[in-house]
């Protein structure tokens, strides 16, 4: 897959397995495992956003903290700037931990309710091991919160004096302050209120601008993902279903489950809306930890046939960088 | 729950503390009482604890011994000073040690998980079963009879309700999304450990200090009593009882007033401890 991409990208994750073990009795037996993420692999390159959407509990979180090392991936590798950092002791990862970043999901829970603005800026300032003045910090706090829109007066407040929007401006600040290459940002707008969520989207682009931040981007909604990524990876049960660029995702979905996706976002032009066919998807999403063989969607797919109950179909290219993995792609085209 | 120390949170944790009763205000002017004679021992007396004054046994209460003398005419007021006075010391002495390691050991057994934490847990777990009261009095007999001696020896005790408190918050704060944070920015799991698992257990570890110290001053008076440790003629109250206690029909202040002592006391640092649970954590409440 990589010689379809001509640069060499900043994240390339390859066949990423990250399974969590289930225990249980009094010596910890191992009964089973989730397989969170299951195979999976892509590119990102330096400077671009690739949105990963799913519905909740396929996996996109366990990506994300797999290639920062917050979980151990089960297997595969995970190139960083060329190096395999999945496998790296905690010492090894040192020199890359800050160029890694996470902006959370949940802003109030990342931040310590015992720490001011300030106390939390000059941790993340100051654990770079060099020696910094109290005025070197003063002077980066404040370019933190500028960079971030958030007013000086900030730095004084604690977690429970500020709105959620200024709690993920500060947990982005704080990511800001290790002068990251790559942030997984994990929806980090689902939380927030509607009309909040577009300023922090805006943020984000703003900075990925001016920084030449790389965004692995994860969320639920197409329509979030849409509006920032480049590349689209769609995700269903632990494994990537169709990756495209995001201006396809409207134009060419091909993967049935991407045009189920598609079709429970809302269109705003009423005539469109009133035509289009709704696909409704039966059934539950199946726990990762009893996943049927075969094509993970093969449960609720209506063009399920009994090669998908047998063998997962490839990430196949399709051309344009577009990639989908389905065994009956003309059936669903049709 | 104190997330910071400002002055709001400072006036609605005195607000609910007060706000408990009559008997929280009384248990700590008990307390005030204890320490302010532990502290002022030397200056509120005229005699020290151990001068006897053979002409004056059994003295009744006077202007000159306010509570009178014992059975070799030493002061009996001023013996109860000092006596507070190694309460004092012999609690603060156990319940900091048991802190400290107790802390340290959950902190270890709470964040790594693994061969090292289930030995502190097992080992813990194993010294709860037996009675603290029974743990102490065995090492009392060995090295009971000096103060710092009796302080490790009841300390050890304690140590298991610290440990078994700070593993299980830290269990449940170490999945927090701010401690994952202050890894991926590069802090050290020492520091971690220290500024962010920590401070988040400060209330309840105020509780289990205060409750210790009843406990503390408790088992000392009972193993001095039961003669295993601090030894006569130190002033100590558990010292005192078992001495009066012989002329318990003739001249029951001798062992009654230090026993009395002792309750208030230990009764006190209880009521005073429930008070603090609940205006330092409502959610604690019923939970230690
Ligand atoms: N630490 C963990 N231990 C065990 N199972 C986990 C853990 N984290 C996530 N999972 C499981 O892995 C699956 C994927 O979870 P997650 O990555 O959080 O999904 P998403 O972010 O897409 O909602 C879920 O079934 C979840 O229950
Ligand atoms: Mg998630």
């Amino acid at each position: 897959m990589s010689k379809s991409i001509p640069s060499q990208p900043i994240l390339q994750v390859e066949n990423l397995k990250i399974y969590f073990p289930i225990r249980r009795g009094f010596w910890g037996k191992q009964v089973g495992e989730v397989k969170a993420v299951d195979d999976i692999s892509f590119a990102i390159e330096k400077g671009k956003t690739l949105g990963l959407v799913g519905e909740s509990g396929c996996g996109k979180t366990t990506t994300g903290k797999g290639i920062l090392r917050v979980y151990q991936p089960t297997s595969g590798r995970i190139y960083y700037k060329g190096t395999d950092i999945a496998e790296m002791s905690k010492a090894q990862i040192r020199p890359f931990r800050r160029q890694l970043q996470l902006i959370f999901q949940d802003p109030y829970g990342s931040l310590d309710p015992r720490q001011s603005v300030q106390a939390i800026l000059t941790e993340a300032i100051t654990t770079d091991r060099q020696r910094h003045s109290a005025a070197q910090i003063k002077a980066r706090i404040e370019e933190l919160l500028q960079a971030v829109e958030l007013d000086l007066s900030m730095s004084d407040r604690y977690p429970h004096e500020m709105s959620g929007g200024q709690r993920q401006r500060v947990g982005i600040a704080r990511a800001l302050a290790c002068d990251p290459e790559l942030i997984v940002c994990d929806e980090p707008v689902s939380a927030l209120d509607v009309s909040i969520q577009a300023q922090i989207i805006n943020l984000l682009k703003k900075l990925q601008h001016s920084r030449g931040l790389t965004y692995l981007f994860v969320a639920h909604d197409l329509t979030v993902v849409y509006h920032i990524a480049d590349v689209i990876a769609v995700m269903y049960l632990g494994k990537i279903v169709e990756l495209m660029d995001a201006k396809d995702i409207y134009a060419n979905p091909l993967h049935p489950y991407t045009k189920a996706l598609l079709s429970a976002v809302p269109i705003t032009d009423y005539a469109v809306e009133r035509q289009r066919k709704r696909i409704i998807l039966k059934g539950e999403v199946p726990s990762p930890i009893n996943a049927p063989a075969g094509c993970p969607f093969h449960p609720r797919c209506r063009f399920a046939t009994e090669t998908c109950q047998q063998a997962m179909p490839k990430l196949t290219a399709v051309g344009g960088g577009h990639q989908v993995a389905c065994h009956n792609l003309k059936q669903v085209t049709d | 729950m104190m997330q910071n120390f400002n002055a709001e949170s400072f006036k609605q944790f005195l607000r609910v503390f007060f706000g408990r009763g009559i008997l929280v205000q009384i248990s700590l002017v008990i307390i005030l009482i204890f320490v302010f004679s532990a502290l002022l021992a030397p200056i509120l007396t005229p005699y020290t604890p151990l001068e006897q004054d053979l002409t004056q046994m059994f003295a009744n209460p006077s202007a000159a011994h306010l509570l009178g003398t014992d059975n070799i005419g030493r002061d009996f007021f001023t013996r109860l000073l000092y006596g507070a006075q190694i309460s004092l010391v012999v609690s603060l002495l156990s319940s900091v040690w048991a802190g400290v390691v107790g802390i340290i050991l959950g902190l270890i057994a709470g964040y790594f998980e693994g061969l090292a934490s289930s030995i502190i847990m097992r080992v813990i777990d194993a010294q709860l079963s037996i009675p603290s009261l029974i743990f102490s009095m065995v090492l009392g007999m060995v090295i009971g009879q000096s103060i710092p001696g009796m302080a490790i020896a009841i300390g050890i005790g304690a140590i298991p309700s610290y440990t078994r408190m700070v593993y299980g918050m830290v269990l449940s704060l170490k999945h927090n999304d701010y401690i994952t944070a202050a890894a991926l920015v590069g802090q050290s799991e020492t520091k971690i450990l220290l500024k962010h698992l920590l401070p988040n257990c400060f209330a309840p570890l105020i509780v289990i200090f205060t409750m210790s110290l009843g406990t503390a001053i408790m088992v000392e008076a009972g193993l001095a009593y039961l003669g295993v440790g601090i030894a006569a003629p130190t002033p100590a109250w558990g010292v005192m009882v078992s001495e009066g206690y012989k002329y318990l029909t003739q001249h029951p202040r001798l062992a009654i007033l230090p026993g009395l002592c002792v309750m208030l006391v230990v009764v006190a640092f209880n009521i005073v401890g429930d008070g603090l649970r609940d205006a330092l954590d409502p959610r604690l409440r019923g939970k230690l």
